[in-house]
């Protein structure tokens, strides 16, 4: 009846993850109370777990993301806490078995549930503004896609109180995450959240590349695409051809371990490092998935508080275009140490230094554009200079890595942590960090507090120094990654040091929840009614805050790269239209959840091997599938009238501010508050 | 705000001085015993001097353009139109690609010169070593000397060595950080390594790439002695009772921590070839290269095992 599952699959002996899991379940049970205390149900379900508008749906991916970075954190500190503790013949506090579940989960909640949603949700509340959509292309697909990437997620969770997490790193190298040496659980969850959340992934490529394909507004040419869509392209085209392959190797290793073949065994014809060609084949060009979005963001950012425009736009646009393509022939570099031949390690060892070659244009290009500016320096722009001299030391080391022999000695040590987390912290969490705080007031209506804002940002790039910097001496000192205890005593200095990063690091992220409860509290005083807190340069700032849900009342033509600083210049920004017309939107949906649901329950049957239910959850994903479409009646209108009389709203708000660009013709930035 | 990135910075170089000038005989890859490890330190430290031509530059003009240009310092030249300089553009891709260039040579001449599977020549005679990586230990075959140790690697100083890797298990990684470059260690298949340890001393060996519950265990001592105590050692070696035949291998195998230091006066011919092989079957238990070497009765033996 329920396969695998019992009661024994409850991990009692672990007591962190019992305090970890009564937590959760506390805080869940609180959240579900409030609001039945304040009885809106009816409103979650109508305007948000339904909805179809790309806003909401980038509001709840970037939740979802943010839940799932304070899970990863966790996770982080529990294996800093675990190193500063068990040096010499100590054991730590963590059971080897328990840590290696830890570091596996850290991974692949980071890039998977952590970045991923947060970039896909910054991609939906941006995108379609910034090329003057009124939605994604398709926005039920674009439901779907939110709701599938929850359901890994939550499988995730719920292997912390049933069953265990994978105890194989994130990478789940075969054959170590085949059935004979992870006979377990934790392989199938980390499988089965993965291939879940990879769908999602692949479904929101094919939507945004259509969207950006097909849905600009009158004007916009490819080159005067906002660089936050150059970038968001090149993401995307890179997922599209990326994820098919993590869906066919997870697929095979899955096969592996449930119909016994032998794609990745040891023995009968199989392959490990099939696996691992094909895992970094998507692996790779992941990276960029994941750091691209954010190179977009602080081009935006750079350019809006430098009230400048980009420097070298073209030269942008071709740099994001080469590390795209650059990105799919540089994957063997995770592996010089299988004993390829050198003929083939050169080649991509130098593939993998030329990609140094656009992203050190990128970085001349952000400093060129702060020359000559007129720099404000908000929060946003903290993270964005942060990040610049930050991100070159990790590229060093990166090219350092791209170099064959250098990497036979410090491959899989601690110097390549310290690279890896050198790229995506200060390279996408900064940046995504500056994208939240830059169209947090775009998406929700108000602007977050700047002073806690900052707190956040010093904690973080202080703590990330004190964190990382030891870990590449450590390298050089020879110490390996994912250590549970280590006799070594010389390491264990180093490591005191990197623990106490991590405990900024955790100041930081405290900062930030300040920022979100007091930026609430204070909203009356940091509302934004002009729809253009920043004196932006693209097309979202022509909306309201936040806008309408149709964006644009009507579609604006582009005559410039940065059309929004064009208007404000010509001084059409507040001319209103002679007559609006109907607007054709989505409706919602509850579809999208619902299959999110079911493959949730798919998944989860499958991992306990609960056949009935698998089938019963398959046939209902079939079932809601079909009924979708055979829906003919998917769209409303939006009666010119009502149009009308939203816009009407709008202009008496915006007038009510006497905001200095009102009259137009000058570019003058608006006052921001000081600090 | 300036200042103290300042600190920053001030903090952040003197680590990394600290790490290359005051520490350097505590780390390890920054005072390697042996060529490989120097060339490959000889390496990073180029690339990481050629690396600071673009680096500082930045460095210096992130802090330079953020003071200079900000918002409250009304004396500068603000030019909101300005966008493209075709000089600039030209040198901004120019300098970093004349760098990569550079490194890409150095790196690639490099990859040939430090080939994991080119011998080193030195006029004497390489020992040879065949490593088996088990779970969760290392077991290192003398075929020479047909002798063999668990979890500690004996040889002499300035002769070379020439190793064998397999594994028995999952994939792993031999390393020696004090001699150099790295090599998985991969069931079914066999990887070649060539390292010499320049002077006599004992050296810490690991497993570099995660492989299960007893993976932070799986390290080793390697010594290197004089050629005179290292026959005196083989010799000791042979006075031991344990002989590694099959029966005595299939127990050292299976799963263990902790695994203490052993030495095995005897091993059973091909023994290293026989583990390769085993995992080449098919599904009916027969491979070509197995009936050849040990005749079809000892396969069907070995048969009921595997995955």
């Amino acid at each position: 009846m329920f396969g695998r599952l019992s009661l024994s699959a409850i991990p009692f002996d672990y007591h962190i993850t019992m305090i970890a899991v009564g937590g959760s379940i506390l805080l869940g049970l609180a959240i579900l109370a409030l609001i039945t205390y304040y009885g809106k149900w009816t409103y979650l379900w109508k305007e948000w777990l339904t909805s179809v508008d790309h806003k909401k749906i980038g509001i709840m991916y970037i939740i979802l993301a943010l839940v799932m970075l304070l899970r990863g954190f966790s996770d982080a500190i529990l294996m800093r806490s675990q190193q500063a503790i068990a040096a010499g013949t100590s054991q730590g506090f963590l059971t080897p078995d328990h840590f290696n579940q830890i570091f596996s989960a850290h991974g692949t909640i980071m890039i998977v549930f952590m970045a991923m949603p947060f970039l896909v949700g910054l991609m939906n509340i941006a995108v379609p503004q910034q090329i003057g959509a009124r939605d994604v292309a398709f926005p039920f697909m674009n439901s779907l896609s939110l709701w599938l990437t929850a359901a890994g997620a939550l499988l995730v969770m719920v292997s912390l109180g049933l069953g265990e997490f994978s105890k194989a790193g994130w990478s789940g190298y075969a054959p170590l995450t085949e059935l004979k040496y992870s006979p377990g659980t934790g392989t199938d969850y980390w499988i089965w959240a993965f291939q879940i959340a990879g769908i999602g992934s692949l479904l929101t490529s094919i939507n945004f590349l259509v969207t950006i394909i097909k849905m600009r507004a009158p004007g916009m040419s490819l080159m005067r695409m906002p660089i936050f869509v150059w970038t968001a392209s090149a993401t995307i085209l890179l997922m599209l051809f990326a994820f098919p392959v993590l869906t066919a190797a997870l697929a095979m290793l899955t096969l592996d371990r449930y119909l016994g073949m032998h794609f990745f065994t040891n023995s009968l014809g199989g392959n490990m490092m099939m696996y691992v060609n094909l895992f970094w084949m998507w692996g790779h060009p992941e990276v960029y998935i994941v750091i691209l979005p954010a190179f977009g963001i602080f081009s935006e950012v750079v350019a809006t508080f430098s009230g400048k425009r980009l420097f070298g736009y073209t030269s942008m646009v071709w740099a994001t275009a080469a590390i795209m393509i650059l990105s799919f022939v540089v994957w063997l570099h995770h592996f010089f140490t299988m004993g390829a031949s050198p003929d083939v390690n050169v080649f991509f060892g130098i593939t993998t230094m030329m990609i140094a070659v656009p992203t050190g244009v990128k970085v001349f290009n952000w400093l060129f554009t702060m020359y000559r500016g007129r720099i404000r320096f908000t929060s946003p722009m903290y993270w964005t200079v942060g990040f610049i001299v930050t991100f070159v030391i990790g590229g060093m080391a990166g090219v350092l890595l791209a170099s064959p022999p250098a990497d036979y000695v410090l491959h899989n040590s601690l110097f390549l942590i310290a690279h890896f987390h050198n790229m995506l912290i200060p390279g996408a969490l900064f940046g995504f960090f500056a994208g939240y705080t830059y169209w947090f007031p775009k998406a929700i209506g108000f602007r977050l507090n700047e002073e806690w804002g900052k707190r956040a940002f010093w904690c973080w790039i202080i703590g990330f120094y004190l964190a990382f910097m030891p870990l590449y001496v450590l390298g050089f000192m020879g110490m390996p990654r994912r250590m549970d205890h280590y006799a070594n005593t010389a390491w264990h200095p180093l490591l005191l040091v990197a623990a106490s990063g991590a405990g900024v690091i955790l100041l930081g992220i405290f900062s930030q929840m300040v920022q979100l409860f007091v930026s609430i509290r204070e909203r009356n005083t940091a509302r934004d009614l002009t729809g253009d807190p920043w004196d932006g340069r693209t097309l979202e700032w022509a909306t309201s805050s936040p806008p309408a849900v149709y964006n644009f009342a009507r579609i604006p033509v582009v005559h410039d790269i940065d059309a929004f600083a064009d208007m404000k210049e010509k001084g059409i920004v507040h001319q209103r239209p002679d007559r609006y017309h109907d607007i054709r939107m989505p409706k919602n949906t509850a579809k999208g959840f619902v299959i999110g649901a079911l493959t949730f329950l798919f998944g989860f049957a499958m991992i306990w091997y609960i056949w009935w239910l698998a089938i019963v959850a398959a046939v209902g994903i079939l079932i809601t599938v079909i009924a979708r479409a055979a829906d003919d009646d998917t769209e409303y209108t939006i009666p010119a009238a009502e149009v009308e009389q939203i816009e009407s709203r709008r202009y008496r708000e915006t007038a009510s501010t006497a905001s200095s660009h009102l009259s137009g013709g000058e570019n003058t930035p608006e006052p921001l508050p000081q600090v | 705000m300036k200042r103290h990135r300042c600190y920053f910075l001030v903090g952040l170089s003197s680590l990394w001085v600290i790490a290359f000038l005051g520490g350097c005989s505590r780390i390890p890859l920054l005072d390697p015993k042996g060529p490989v490890g120097d060339s490959e330190r000889f390496l990073i430290i180029a690339a990481f001097v050629l690396m600071l031509i673009v680096v500082i530059p930045v460095f210096i003009m992130a802090f330079w353009f953020a003071r200079k240009y900000r918002a409250s310092n009304h004396e500068t030249d603000y030019a909101p139109k300005w966008s493209r300089s075709f000089k600039l553009e030209l040198t901004i891709w120019l300098v970093p690609i004349a760098i990569v260039t550079a490194l890409g040579i150095l790196g690639a001449i490099e990859t040939y010169h430090l080939d994991p599977y080119k011998p080193i020549a030195n006029g004497h005679k390489p020992v040879a070593i065949e490593a088996v990586s088990l779970d969760w230990k290392w077991l290192f075959i003398y075929p020479d000397r047909n002798i063999a140790t668990v979890n500690q690697l004996v040889f002499p100083a300035k002769v070379p060595l020439s190793f064998r890797i397999t594994s028995d298990t999952v994939m792993t990684s031999f390393f020696i950080p004090r001699l150099g470059s790295q090599i998985y260690a991969m069931a079914g298949m066999e990887t070649r390594l060539h390292l010499m340890a320049a002077e006599p001393g004992t050296y810490e060996g690991q497993n570099q790439q995660f492989s299960g519950k007893g993976y932070s265990d799986m390290f080793f001592k390697a010594i290197a002695v004089s050629p005179k105590e290292f026959e005196a050692w083989v010799q000791k070696a042979r006075q031991s009772p344990d002989r590694l035949d099959l029966a005595q291998f299939e127990k050292l195998r299976k799963p263990s921590l902790g695994c203490p230091v052993t030495y095995f006066s005897s091993v059973r011919p091909e023994l290293f070839d026989r583990i390769i092989d085993k995992y080449a079957k098919t599904r009916d238990g027969n491979s070509n290269a197995m009936i050849k070497k040990f005749g079809s009765a000892q396969i069907k033996a070995a048969a009921s095992e595997g995955n």
